[in-house]
């Protein structure tokens, strides 16, 4: 007689929640417009347009001068949501978001669409696994990375309330729900303890988040606890979160779907060995990337739950 | 700083009321005195862009003694004209007519590009009032300029936007992006003049990479195009102050490099030499 096989958990693409809510919002707010590069299809503006037609400006494709524009249409009281394919906002277009958005410190929210290797086979020239290095290194820029809709709802809200230049890493990759049972699913500036743990902790970010508990969960099979850190907002980072994990467990395994120089498990350790040194394995994507699915790609760099669990394994010696 | 800052100057209302010649002559004194703290601003830092402040001045004094609809006293009133210094590297023209214009208390000028001033060497609208946009890197000024642009219809405040940029910075493909999507949207708020003064940093812009023909080339992309004398601000004002209807205005300024100091006029090297203090005394005495 077979076991009984669980359903797989309902996984939710984050744009249609960022879309829904960006419509909500803009209903209450005038001020609030969506700025795109020919890509109301690829960054769910579809609705948006249909509700303000007035209110999306679509530059085609110019990168350039779409983040300007930007840039003049908060000058003129407006909140830009520039929605662009991740690698053309922070790559293309990069001095102009150093430049007119971060030092002018317009209120701009840039949302990189279908980030890290969504684009799968469209292959690395269609990835943004640079982003969060890049962007990192511009000072005045908050980079929040969203987990699941619910985060990614509330990183919305929050982007509207915040009045200075941010950029949304707004994921295309079907995820699960990763925030239920957590008070806030999204607090700027403050990570997420998912699970508590002795042995080690996990911290990652994005649409990695629910692979680390899987990890995490076949790490306790192996009497391993672990803790596992959702960092939603890169920078700036929960410094707090990350001294505590180091203090208290020891050991820090860092996920994300990018470059490991300079993203999220550089930050971490920048952070680590000031504070409290301990060893640590960063996982990324370690260079351009072969042809395939993102779901196989991340396979293909360890980017899942036996990945995470060997390099748990490594840490733990 | 020194006399003519304390001496009244006009607004765009008052010299509204002037004859033509009246308001020329008028300008003609205020660009004298830009002209000359400019030279005052970089004698002082022993550094900045002497070549194109001198060019760009006619055109910044015109805009704003002539022209701009602003105010001092809240220089972020929602409605007011706005205006971008493309090449931002002409800074110390620009502080100059702020500080004329009520801006900036002139006594800060004479720290320019010194340690910690507000007055960078590119400006920053965080630390200075009446700048828009914090400008430098060329071709980042003419994307801004459109986003205000359409922030005004979007509005309905509709406040007019000026852009000033180099000759050489058209060289930089962002500007095409925005010139494009600016003349498809008929943007008849916005107006963009080109400083052409036909010198680039190392060389003549011809010889570097052709921009002629430059008034054939922002008609293409769907604007109204003119050439015109940028040192003459009676066809300056003519042309900033025309009723437009369906299209981006551009004006292709023909301008001098230098303009008003013999020894600078039209010269490459100028483009950020300094000054000795023997040719600054001789500088000030062709401007007085």
């Amino acid at each position: 007689m077979n076991a009984p096989v669980a359903a797989p958990p309902a996984t939710f693409d984050c744009r249609q929640a960022f879309a829904e809510t960006l419509i909500e919002l803009a209903r209450a707010d005038e001020r609030i417009v969506a700025v795109c590069n020919d890509s109301v299809g690829s960054s769910n503006l579809g609705g948006f347009q249909k509700a303000f037609p007035d209110r999306l400006v679509n530059v085609g494709i110019a990168e350039q001068n779409m983040v300007g524009v930007a840039a003049g249409l908060s000058n003129g009281g407006f909140v830009p949501f520039v929605c662009c394919a991740s690698p053309f906002l922070t790559g293309r277009a990069l001095e102009q978001v150093k430049a007119d958005i971060a030092y002018n410190g317009y209120h701009v929210v840039l949302c990189g669409m279908s980030p890290g290797m969504a684009y799968g086979e469209l292959g690395p020239t269609h990835h943004s696994i640079e982003d969060l290095s890049w962007l990192r290194a511009i000072t005045d820029l908050s980079i929040v990375v969203p987990a699941d809709p619910a985060q990614t709802s509330a990183a919305v809200r929050w982007s509207v309330e915040y009045g200075k230049p941010s950029f949304l890493r707004v994921g295309r990759t079907k995820v699960p729900s990763v925030s239920e049972g957590q008070a806030e699913p999204f607090v700027f500036g403050k990570a997420n303890r998912l699970r508590e743990g002795r042995d080690l902790t996990i911290v990652v970010t994005g649409i990695l988040v629910s692979r680390a508990l899987e990890a995490a969960e076949a790490l306790a099979a192996q009497g391993i606890s672990a803790r596992v850190v959702n960092i939603a907002t890169i920078a700036p980072l929960d410094e707090a979160e990350i001294i505590a994990a180091a203090r208290e467990t020891g050991a820090i395994v860092t996920v994300e779907e990018a470059v490991v120089s300079g993203g999220l498990g550089a930050a971490v350790a920048e952070v680590v060995v000031r504070h409290h040194p301990v060893a640590m394995r960063l996982l990324g994507v370690p260079g351009f990337a072969p042809t395939g699915d993102t779901a196989f790609l991340l396979d293909h760099f360890g980017l899942n739950r036996d990945g995470i669990v060997r390099a748990a394994l490594e840490l733990r010696g | 700083m020194s006399l003519e800052f304390s001496a009244e100057v006009p607004t765009p209302e008052g010299l509204s009321n002037l004859s033509p010649s009246d308001r020329a002559a008028r300008l003609s004194d205020i660009a004298r005195a830009v002209r000359r703290s400019v030279v005052r601003m970089i004698d002082s830092a022993r550094a900045g862009h002497i070549g194109g402040d001198l060019s760009v001045t006619d055109i910044l004094t015109t805009l704003y003694f002539g022209v701009l609809k602003l105010d001092p006293a809240e220089p972020l009133a929602p409605g007011r004209d706005r205006f971008i210094l493309s090449k931002g590297h002409c800074a110390a023209a620009l502080y100059s007519a702020l500080a004329l214009r009520g801006f900036i208390d002139p006594a800060l000028l004479p720290t320019f590009m010194k340690p910690l001033s507000v007055l960078n060497g590119h400006p920053n609208r965080r630390k200075v009032a009446g700048v828009e946009a914090n400008t430098g890197p060329l071709g980042h000024g003419l994307p801004i300029a459109v986003g205000s642009a359409i922030a005004s219809c979007l509005s309905g405040r509709n406040w007019q936007t000026f852009v000033v940029t180099g000759d050489g910075e058209l060289q930089e493909g962002s500007n095409w992006e925005a010139a494009m999507s600016a003349g498809h949207r008929g943007l008849d708020n916005l107006c963009v003049i080109v400083d052409r003064n036909r010198l680039q940093q190392g060389a003549r812009t011809e010889d570097t990479n052709r921009l002629d023909p430059l008034t054939d080339k922002w008609a293409a992309f769907g604007w109204e195009a003119v050439e015109v004398d940028g040192h003459d601000h009676a066809a300056l004002y003519e042309l900033f102050t025309r009723p437009r209807s369906g299209k981006p205005l551009a004006i292709v300024a023909n301008t001098l490099k230098g303009k008003g100091v013999s020894f600078i006029e039209d010269r490459v090297e100028w483009h950020h030499k300094v000054p000795s203090a023997e040719q600054v005394a001789l500088a000030l005495e062709e401007l007085r």
